[in-house]
C-alpha cells in the first residue's frame, strides 16, 4: 500500500474555496450533522465515536468517547465544549490544514459533538499567531449562522449551538487543556491542578470535554460511516481505529501533512510518503516520531520483545521505524506517537545539536510554576549550552540525566515529563555522541553563535 | 495621552463580551483589538481595558506579561518572527535568521534603525512542512531561500499596507505545501 487512499478526512483539501459553506456543502458537508441532530439521540453518537475507538489526536491519544463519557452535569449546569487548536508542539502542523482548508468539517464534528455531549457552547481555541486561519473559521462560522446550522434551530432542531473562536496570544502551555481553559476565561495560561479534570470543572467551573481539532473533525466520518466501519480503517486490530493526519518535516524530500490509515509504519511515512531522504547520500540518523515531546527513535535500533506475550512481539528483530505507528504500539516501543507528526533527521544532524535546540524551547516555554520544571528546564538548557561550545565535562552526561529524572513526577502538568522524557530518550538513544561532544564541543561548524554575533555586531557599526 | 478605542471597533468589543458568560474572558481578544489600533500594549491601554472589563490593571498586565505576542514596548512598523525551532533548523532556519540580522542590522529582538522591522525569534509556528519558515505580522511566509526572503522584504517595504482580509489567496498561501488529495 502507498499514498494512493481515496482521502476521508482531507478530502475536500483540493477543493478550490473548500472554506466557503457552499462549496463545502456540495462535496459533503453538514449532511451528517443533519442526520445527527434530527435523527438520532445523544447517547447513540457516542456510542458510535467509542466503537471507532477514536484517540485523541492532541498528543495523549485518550480515547474520544470514553472521554465524552465523563461529563456528569447537575442540572442548570451549562456544558461546555473546547476544541484544543493551539498546535504548538514542535514539529507538529497538521491541524493548521484543517482549519485552512476545510473549516467546515471541524464545525460540522463541533455541532454534533455539542449535541452528543449536551454543550450548547463550544469555543474553538486557536494559537494566536494563526491569524488567517481564525479570520477563516469566524468566516465559515458567519456563514454556518446566516444558514441556520449554528444558532438557536440548527437544522431546525429545538437545539441552540453556539460556537465561537478564542485567539490565543503566543505561549506553548496554552495546549495544555487547563492552561488553555484559564487562556479562555481571560487569565494567564498557567495549568491546573487535576483532579478536578475537565470534564467534572473545567471552562467557568463547568463539565467540560476538550479535544483537538482534528478529533472533532473526525466525528463527521465516524457518523457517516458508522463507528464501526471508520474503525476497521485502521491497520491495528485493537483499540486505535481510523485514519488520521500524519506530518513530516526535516530531511524529506516531500515534507507535508498526508492522510493514511493508523498504523502506517515510520519508515513508510519517510519513504512513499515524505519520498524518501532529501539527501541520497545521507542516510536516515533519527526520527522524532510524534512532535518534540515523544523520545527518539533509530532505525538501526532493533526492537527488543522476545516473549510472545510482549505487545510487539511480532516486530521483535525488526528496525524500531517498521513497528506500526500507533498510540499503544508506539507506548510499548518507549516513545509515544504524540501528534504523529515526524521529524526526520539524516546523518549530518548532531544529536546533541538537536538537544540544545529543543531544551531552549522547553526553557523558554516553561510557565514556572512548579520548581523542578522552571529550574529543570534551565539547567538543561545551560548544561547543553556549556557542552556544544566545548566547555562541557564528561560528568556532564550523567548530570543531564539526573535533572531530567528528577523533573518527573512531582509537577503540576505534563510539560515536565515532555521534556525530560526526549532528553532521556536523546542520551539513551545516541550515548556516545553526547560522551564525545561532553568531551571535545560539538564540530566547529555547529557552533554558529558566537560567529553570527560578531557579524552583525559589525553592521550594526556600520549601517 | 489617554487611550480609547475608535466607534468602530468598541463594537467588536461589544460583539467579543457577548461570547462569554463574564467579562474577563473577553480579556485576551480585547487585548488583540486594542493592539490592532495601537501597535503596542501601552501602561493606557493597560488602564483602559482593566476600565472597560471591570479588571485590576495588575491582573490585566499579569496577563500581558504572560503572553509572548502582546507587545508592552513600542515596535517597529513591522515584526518579522523567524522561527527557531527544529524543523526549521533543519532546513536552514538559521541561514535565515543570520540573514535577516544582517539586512536590519540588528538581533532578534531588537528594531532597524529606520523603525521599518522588528526581528522577534519564534518558537515553531507549525509550518515545519514549509521550513524554513517567517512570519511578517499576520503573514506566514514559507519555503524560504535567502533570495525569496529579500524579495519579500523589498515587497513589505515598498507596499506598505497589509491586509487581514480573507480572500482565497491568502487561502491558498496558507495552505499545506502538500496535501493527500494531491497525492492521490
Ligand atoms: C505541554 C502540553 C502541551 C499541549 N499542547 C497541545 C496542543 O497544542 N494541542 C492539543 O490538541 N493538545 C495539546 N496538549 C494535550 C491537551 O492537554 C489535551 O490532552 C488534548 O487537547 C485533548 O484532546 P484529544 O483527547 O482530542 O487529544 C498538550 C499537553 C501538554 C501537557
Ligand atoms: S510542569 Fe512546568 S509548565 Fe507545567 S505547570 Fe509546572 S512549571 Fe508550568
Ligand atoms: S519548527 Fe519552524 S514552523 Fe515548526
Amino acid at each position: 500500500m502507498g499514498a494512493d487512499l481515496e482521502p476521508i478526512l482531507s478530502s475536500r483539501y483540493g477543493v478550490t474555496d473548500s472554506h466557503r459553506l457552499a462549496v463545502a456543502e456540495r462535496h459533503g458537508a453538514y449532511a451528517t450533522a443533519r442526520k445527527a441532530l434530527t435523527t438520532m439521540q445523544p447517547a447513540a453518537i457516542t456510542e458510535e465515536v467509542k466503537k471507532a475507538s477514536l484517540r485523541g489526536r492532541g498528543g495523549a491519544g485518550f480515547p474520544a468517547g470514553i472521554k465524552w463519557g465523563f461529563i456528569n452535569a447537575k442540572p442548570g449546569d451549562d456544558i461546555y465544549l473546547v476544541v484544543n487548536g493551539d498546535e504548538s508542539e514542535p514539529g507538529t502542523f497538521k491541524d493548521r490544514t484543517i482549519l485552512n482548508l476545510d473549516p467546515h468539517r471541524l464545525i460540522e464534528g463541533a455541532l454534533i459533538t455539542c449535541y452528543a455531549i449536551g454543550a450548547h457552547t463550544a469555543y474553538i481555541y486557536i494559537r494566536g499567531e494563526f491569524a488567517h486561519a481564525i479570520a477563516i473559521l469566524d468566516a465559515a462560522l458567519e456563514e454556518a449562522r446566516a444558514k441556520g446550522y449554528v444558532g438557536a434551530h440548527p437544522f431546525g432542531k429545538n437545539y441552540p449551538i453556539e460556537i465561537f473562536t478564542h485567539s490565543g496570544a503566543g505561549a506553548y502551555i496554552c495546549g495544555e487543556e487547563t492552561a488553555l481553559l484559564n487562556s479562555l476565561e481571560g487569565r494567564r495560561g498557567e495549568p491546573r491542578l487535576k483532579p478536578p479534570f475537565p470534564a467534572i470543572k473545567g471552562a467557568f467551573g463547568m463539565p467540560t470535554i476538550v479535544n483537538n481539532v482534528e478529533t472533532i473533525s473526525a466525528v463527521p466520518d465516524i457518523i457517516q460511516m458508522g463507528g464501526e466501519a471508520w474503525c476497521n480503517l485502521s491497520r491495528l486490530a485493537l483499540r486505535d481505529g481510523g485514519v488520521r493526519l500524519y506530518g513530516v518535516s526535516g530531511h524529506v524530500k516531500k515534507p507535508g501533512v498526508y492522510e493514511a490509515p493508523v498504523g502506517i509504519t515510520m519508515r513508510e511515512l519517510i519513504d512513499v510518503y515524505g519520498g524518501g531522504m532529501l539527501h541520497d547520500d545521507r542516510p536516515l540518523k533519527a526520527v522524532i516520531p510524534g512532535g518534540s515531546s515523544t523520545p527518539v527513535l533509530r532505525p538501526d535500533r532493533m526492537v527488543d520483545a522476545p516473549a510472545e506475550d510482549h505487545p510487539l512481539h511480532e516486530w521483535h528483530g525488526k528496525s524500531e521505524i517498521d513497528v506500526p505507528m500507533g498510540v499503544d504500539t508506539y507506548r510499548a516501543l518507549g516513545t509515544m506517537l504524540g501528534t504523529c507528526c515526524a521529524t526526520v533527521m539524516d546523518s549530518s544532524v548532531n544529536m546533541v545539536d538537536v538537544a540544545r535546540n529543543l531544551m531552549r524551547f522547553y526553557r523558554h516555554e516553561s510557565c514556572g510554576q512548579c520548581t523542578p520544571c522552571r529550574e529543570g528546564s534551565g539547567w538543561l538548557q545551560n548544561t547543553l549550552e556549556e557542552i556544544c561550545e566545548g566547555r562541557g565535562q564528561p560528568e556532564d552526561v550523567a548530570l543531564l540525566v539526573d535533572i531530567a529524572n528528577n523533573m518527573m513526577g512531582n509537577t503540576i502538568c505534563a510539560f515536565a515529563e515532555g521534556t525530560a522524557m526526549p532528553m532521556l530518550g536523546l542520551v539513551r538513544q545516541f550515548l556516545e555522541e553526547f560522551v564525545e561532544v561532553a568531551a571535545k564541543g560539538l564540530p566547529e561548524g555547529y557552533r554558529h553563535d558566537d560567529s553570527t554575533r560578531a557579524a552583525v555586531e559589525t553592521n550594526e557599526v556600520t549601517s | 495621552m489617554p487611550f480609547a478605542l475608535t466607534a468602530e471597533r468598541d463594537k467588536q468589543v461589544e460583539a467579543l463580551l457577548a461570547r462569554y458568560p463574564n467579562t474577563r474572558a473577553a480579556l485576551i481578544p480585547v487585548l488583540w483589538v486594542c493592539q490592532r489600533q495601537h501597535g503596542w500594549i501601552s501602561p493606557e491601554v493597560i488602564d483602559w481595558v482593566a476600565q472597560r472589563l471591570d479588571l485590576s490593571t495588575a491582573s490585566v498586565k499579569g496577563v500581558v506579561t504572560f503572553y509572548t505576542m502582546f507587545f508592552d514596548k513600542p515596535v517597529g512598523e513591522h515584526v518579522i518572527w523567524v522561527c527557531r525551532t527544529l524543523s526549521c533548523d533543519l532546513r536552514g532556519g538559521k541561514a535565515i535568521q543570520e540573514h535577516l540580522e544582517k539586512r536590519l542590522g540588528c538581533h532578534a529582538g531588537g528594531t532597524s534603525a529606520d523603525g521599518k522591522f522588528s526581528l522577534m525569534k519564534a518558537e515553531c509556528l507549525a509550518a515545519c512542512g514549509q521550513a524554513p519558515m517567517v512570519q511578517i505580522d499576520d503573514d506566514y511566509h514559507e519555503n524560504l531561500t535567502v533570495e525569496s526572503l529579500d524579495r519579500i522584504l523589498d515587497s513589505v517595504t515598498s507596499a506598505s499596507v497589509t491586509s487581514a482580509s480573507v480572500t482565497s489567496a491568502s487561502v491558498t498561501s496558507a495552505s499545506v505545501g502538500s496535501t493527500p488529495a494531491q497525492e492521490a
